[in-house]
């Protein structure tokens, strides 16, 4: 059963990621990475990270997929990208990093082969059955041992919330102004 | 305190005349005209007055102690000590210097003195005596000096004062061409005497004087090389051929300088230093001889040139040139003492001579050419006396202080067996008389060929005492040495003795052989003397034509160019160096040199520039440098992983 | 349909190492930067998917935390990371990352 559920979702992440980067339709693009999301949280489950895999659906696929979509159609450019760069001398980009694509996978594939784990166990918190979905060891893990990096992270938020409308708005600013002096 | 005391404080001779130079070069300005000049002649006095103590400190020793060179040092500093090499800037009050600074100070102060008159008027007239100081001073730590390094000192500072004073009327450029000259051919000189120097300290291990001693432990060559590169370095100072190009051009320069610089003293210098380091030339076989034919030589090849030249001051300068050539003809035989004998008559008479001409040109309001004077007997008196003194003395007449040096000088040559140098020296005097009563019947008598413009005047008695000191001098002078040694009237040879110690000194095997020579000497002076006279006897009929370059046709026109020396000189040498200091600066350092200097900056501007072509601005191009760089460390991993 | 083959930690680990690789070279071939965003954001879970693989094969759950920090990180960036498309290329109409070439020497 398990392999099947990978494969199944295997597929699906796979399919969403060479769908965003081969789509042309940049809204295309945005849906197979919502794919992609899905499929890898469901592996999550399988991987007895329940809290995790809502979290993924929660943050990731909800939020930052609608919030790329908004962006998309704010600035319109769901226009299609023209096929040939507009910078004539980088023509070699797209073999190169195909290759080193390639040379990547392979690498990675080669060390993956070998057996991994080192035989370390539970430094923090034992995974519970997959059912639990770990909520209490990953709370309680994360707000003894790690809470010092968890306010850390809230002050991260506050600072991006602040720079994302800072950042947004400026222009947006100037450019009424100027509207308004040409009216 | 005893006598040794007074000679440590021998410093303060050179020291006086460097003062001076000092206060006038930072003061000259303000102190003004005359009280500049009074005050360099004070101390060239002041000068005369410390040698003069020195001598007699010196005189009470007794012989041998004389020249201990270790004791009779002056107080100083060691001047540097590199590696084995200690070099002393210290003072050395011998026989031999002691001499040399008496003259030098007392004919300097008269010139000193003189030029107070001569430069009246002159806009940069203290820095002229600022000048004459310094070369004072440089004259005196070159003869003072206890070791070949301190001369040399004094020997670059007297060149470097030749230059200045030749070219001190620099606006005109043949004078500033003239001191160029000067320094150039002097500098060739001193490439002589440095690898002397270097040689030197490699085979005796020291540059002082006491290592003189050692010298004949050399091997023959050495001391030879030695020698003869140290008469390079005489040849160039003293305008011996084929360096004397530089003298006659010298007259440049204002006329107390040639009288003091280029007649009485720093000429002298070379003769000066084949006698210090005589030694050396006594050890090696060949050395002497090659001194006493080139003085020969240029000695009567100056004296030939002499007869032709048409400007009052060149006669004297080539006269100089000859007359030096006599004093290495004796230095080279090892007539150490004739040659220094005549070093200080000439100095007398050949200051009084060119101090005479430069009243004649001052009182003529700066007419130079002979051409164009005569007569002038009856003007300028005092002037005319005075020279005519001089002009004995010079031609060898006795009982004036040329005749004994000139006669000792030949006499010499006579009984050192070199009859052959003695011929030319006697050749040399009969030219010698002859251009001589040329000039003074040229200047003095025959018919008045001057511009009428002109109006000529007796010079102040400024200019006037010192002419007269000097014909005191130059009648009297030669007292110090006659050659009556059974009376023991030579004084200049038995002071000196202790110097030359170990050198030959013959004398006449009878009276009648040095009697006889001197009347020989006598009578060539006296027929050239008399030739000249009734050939110039009314002056110059037509002042374009002088009857003697009559006479000789095409040859007077070699003469009158000094056997084109010169000219061969600037086609043969500097032509040639000329083109290849060309060579030098275009191909090779303007191609070569700055040329890969240049590859060097534009490979590295190239360099970068192609480097630069990285930083494209475009975050899809960083992106993939990233990748590279993370695709390589895991190839590195899995490599390693592997083997 | 029984699982003849057993899941190990190893599939999750390739599976990851493809989907990175995806996301790389998606990095570097597209030149629309929404779209050079997406695949910056595949990477990212690409690591996630790996901590969890390791967190599971090791019995530990300090994995799990560090995507827990990992998922706050990324949902920063890509807020301030399009606050900055949308001030950059507010107005232009094409979105390209080969236009914005002004720090190129």
């Amino acid at each position: 059963m398990e392999a099947v559920i990978f494969l199944v979702c295997a597929a699906a992440v796979l399919t969403g990621a060479f769908g965003v980067i081969l789509a042309r339709n940049p809204v295309h693009s945005a849906l197979f990475l919502l794919m992609t999301l899905v499929g890898i949280a469901v592996l999550y489950l399988q991987l007895a990270a329940a809290l995790v895999a809502a979290i993924q659906i929660v943050v990731y696929a909800s939020a930052i997929v609608v919030l790329f979509l908004f962006v998309i159609t704010l600035l319109g450019v769901d226009r299609l990208e023209p096929a040939e760069s507009t910078v004539s001398t980088r023509r070699l980009q797209t073999p190169v990093a195909v290759v080193l694509g390639v040379l990547f996978v392979a690498g990675i594939i080669a060390l993956a082969g070998d057996t991994w784990a080192t035989g370390a166990r539970s430094v923090r918190g034992r995974l519970g059955p997959a059912r639990d979905g770990n909520v209490e060891t990953l709370a309680r893990v994360l707000f003894t041992d790690f809470v010092w990096a968890f306010e850390i992270t809230a002050v991260l938020l506050v600072i991006a919330v602040i720079g994302g409308v800072v950042l947004a708005r400026r222009s947006g600013r100037r450019e009424t102004t100027a509207g308004e002096a040409g009216a | 305190m005893d006598a040794r005391d007074l000679l440590h404080l021998a410093w303060v001779i050179p020291a006086l005349p460097a003062a001076g130079a000092v206060v006038l070069l930072l003061a000259g300005r303000r102190i003004g005209e005359p009280r500049a000049g009074w005050l360099a002649t004070t101390m060239m006095g002041l000068a005369f007055l410390a040698s003069f103590v020195a001598f007699l400190a010196l005189r009470s020793l007794p012989g041998e102690a004389r020249v201990d060179v270790a004791a009779n040092v002056s107080q100083g500093y060691t001047w540097m000590k590199v590696g084995g090499l200690s070099v002393d800037f210290r003072f050395l009050v011998d026989p031999l210097s002691s001499t040399m600074t008496l003259f030098i100070t007392g004919v300097g102060t008269l010139i000193h003195a003189y030029a107070i008159g001569y430069m009246h008027g002159d806009a940069r007239f203290s820095r002229f005596f600022a000048y004459l100081n310094l070369f004072a001073a440089s004259m005196l730590v070159l003869v003072l000096g206890s070791g070949f390094v301190t001369t040399f000192m004094g020997w670059e500072g007297v060149g470097l004062c030749s230059y200045l004073l030749i070219s001190f009327w620099f606006e005109r450029e043949s004078a500033a061409v003239a001191g160029k000259k000067a320094f150039v051919t002097n500098r060739i000189g001193d490439v002589g005497f440095l690898l002397a120097m270097f040689l030197i300290f490699r085979n005796l291990g020291s540059l002082g004087y006491g290592s003189l001693e050692r010298a004949a432990d050399l091997p023959g060559s050495t001391v030879t090389a030695i020698a003869l590169l140290l008469f390079v370095g005489a040849v160039g100072k003293s305008a011996q051929f084929p360096l004397h190009i530089w003298l006659p051009d010298a007259m440049e320069g204002p006329t107390p300088v040639s009288a003091l610089i280029h007649a009485a003293t720093m000429v002298t210098a070379g003769v000066f230093l084949v006698a210090r380091a005589h030694p050396f030339f006594e050890a090696s076989a060949h050395a002497g001889t090659v001194v006493a034919w080139v003085g020969a030589f240029t000695a009567l090849f100056a004296a030939t040139v002499a007869i032709v030249q048409n400007d009052i001051k060149r006669v004297l300068a080539w006269s100089t040139v000859s007359q030096l050539g006599y004093m290495f003809l004796a230095a080279g035989i090892g007539a150490y003492t004739a040659a220094i004998f005549l070093m200080v008559v000439h100095a007398f008479f050949k200051a009084l001579l060119f101090l005479g001409a430069g009243s004649v040109i001052h009182g003529l309001h700066e007419e130079q050419d002979m051409r164009r004077m005569g007569r002038l007997r009856a003007l300028m008196p005092i002037t005319a006396a005075t020279f005519i003194i001089g002009w004995l003395a010079i031609a060898g007449v006795v009982p004036f202080a040329g005749f004994w040096a000139k006669d000792e000088v030949l006499a010499q040559a006579w009984f050192r067996g070199d009859y052959a140098l003695w011929a030319v020296g006697l050749v040399g005097a009969l030219f010698t008389a002859f251009y001589m009563t040329r000039q003074v019947m040229l200047v003095f008598f025959g018919n008045d060929r001057r511009d009428p413009e002109v109006h000529a005047h007796e010079s102040p008695w400024i200019m006037l005492a010192p002419l007269g000191a000097l014909a005191g001098l130059s009648l009297v002078g030669g007292a110090i040495n006659l050659p009556f040694t059974t009376a023991g009237l030579d004084f200049l040879a038995h002071w000196l003795e202790p110097v030359f110690e170990g050198v030959p000194e013959p004398h006449a095997s009878s009276f009648a052989q040095g009697f006889l020579l001197s009347t020989v000497a006598l009578t060539v002076a006296v027929g050239g003397i008399l030739i000249a006279v009734s050939v110039y006897r009314r002056g110059l009929s037509d002042p374009e034509r002088d009857p003697v370059a009559e006479r000789l046709g095409p040859l007077a026109r070699v003469l009158e160019n000094a056997y084109f020396v010169d000219a061969g000189i600037a086609r043969l040498v500097s032509g040639p160096l000329s083109a290849f200091a060309r060579f030098l600066a275009g191909p090779v350092d303007r191609d070569v040199v700055d040329g890969t200097v240049n590859a060097v900056g534009e490979s590295t501007a190239r360099l970068s520039g192609l480097v630069r072509r990285l930083q494209t601005g475009l975050v899809r191009n960083y992106a993939l440098v990233v990748v590279l760089g993370a695709v390589l460390i895991l190839l590195y991993v899995v490599v390693r992983a592997t083997f | 349909m029984s699982a003849a083959v057993r899941i190990t930690s190893s599939y999750y680990l390739v599976l990851a190492a493809v989907l990175f690789t995806v996301g790389a070279v998606g990095l570097l071939v597209r030149r629309n930067t929404i779209v050079m965003f997406m695949c910056i954001e595949l990477m990212l879970n690409a690591a996630n998917l790996t901590f969890v693989a390791f967190a599971d094969a090791l019995d530990d759950i300090s994995g799990q935390v560090i995507v827990f920090f990992t998922l706050v990180v990324a949902a920063a960036e890509v807020a301030v990371g399009l606050a900055l498309i949308v001030a950059i290329f507010r107005r232009r109409q094409d979105v390209t990352a080969d236009d914005v070439s002004m720090l190129g020497g």
